[in-house]
């Protein structure tokens, strides 16, 4: 089975409480989504440190500590990985100031500010939304293995 | 029970370990990651560096900082097979700590991937990575 059979798309959602020990299962569970496409260990740990950013994001500034609940929906579309890691929190008054390397609302917590700096540089494309209130989107994309490959032979 | 996190860490520490489960497991784990030797504080990172094990490893290296003569610290990543920036923050947070006193931090045994995090977060100018040659990188 792969996903050529449902027109080269697959899809998968994921809840789970915004817990740190959630941490290791959320980025496990997006890089074992994407094995059908067989990415190589540097992909698989590029999306890994990029979900574990987002998610670590969530739980400390978007809940901050308090329980809530984190949704990631990806989307595989040929060799193309979207992710997209959702919260209810607070979310962010001043999305720009806070991807600016280093910058961080919490240094007490020896945050080091290179959250969204780690997910630009794993990622190809990301995309931040937020209303103070209401929550954050965090949207990434990357292209992944060797699937264009295999197409041509159809 | 009396929980040790909370021992010294004051308000910053509740804050850090809300997110967290209180789980004594791997309170003791942790316990074999430290050692000094003379006045170096060798700490072997555990396998997977995420804000979960930061906490942890944070406030137990802080202890280790106040009530032992620590000059140096020396972060062994020979069993780490995922990092992310709650690394980075570890050591630049230890670092803060010692640096007053003229301390330095060495990295062993980062392989490729941990020294990209490390060159990414702009870290090697604090961070001597010494290679297995035992020369610095």
């Amino acid at each position: 089975m792969n996903n050529r059979e449902y027109g080269n798309r697959n899809e998968m959602e994921l809840t789970f409480d915004a817990l740190s020990a959630n941490e290791g299962f959320a980025r496990v569970a997006v890089a074992a989504f994407t094995a059908d496409l067989n990415p190589t260990l540097e992909e698989i740990s590029d999306v890994k440190t990029a979900v574990s950013e987002a998610v670590t994001n969530c739980i400390i500034h978007g809940y901050e500590g308090k329980p809530g609940k984190i949704q990631i929906r990806c989307v595989l579309e040929r060799d193309l990985l979207h992710i997209e890691i959702e919260d209810k929190g607070t979310g962010i008054a001043d999305v720009e100031k806070a991807m600016e390397p280093l910058f961080t609302t919490r240094p007490e917590l020896d945050r080091s500010g290179m959250g969204f700096s780690f997910m630009e540089a794993f990622m190809d494309d990301l995309e931040v939304e937020s209303t103070p209130g209401e929550g954050t989107i965090v949207r990434m994309k990357k292209k992944l293995g060797c699937e264009p490959f295999i197409e041509q032979e159809e | 029970m009396s929980y040790p996190l909370f021992a010294c860490g004051g308000q910053a520490a509740e804050t850090a370990s809300a997110g967290s489960f209180p789980d004594n497991r791997e309170e003791e784990v942790m316990e074999d990651r430290f050692q000094m030797i003379g006045q170096y504080l060798m700490i072997r990172m555990p396998e997977e560096v995420d804000h979960h094990q930061a906490v942890i490893l944070s406030e137990k290296a802080d202890r280790y900082i106040l009530k032992e003569k620590v000059d140096h610290i020396v972060f062994d990543f020979e069993d780490t097979r995922f990092m992310d920036s709650s690394g980075i923050g570890i050591i630049m947070g230890r670092y803060r700590k010692i640096a007053c006193f003229g301390g330095q931090v060495y990295a062993i045994h980062a392989d490729s991937r941990i020294q990209r995090i490390i060159g990414i977060s702009g870290l090697k100018k604090v961070l001597h990575i010494i290679e297995e040659d035992g020369h610095e990188q």
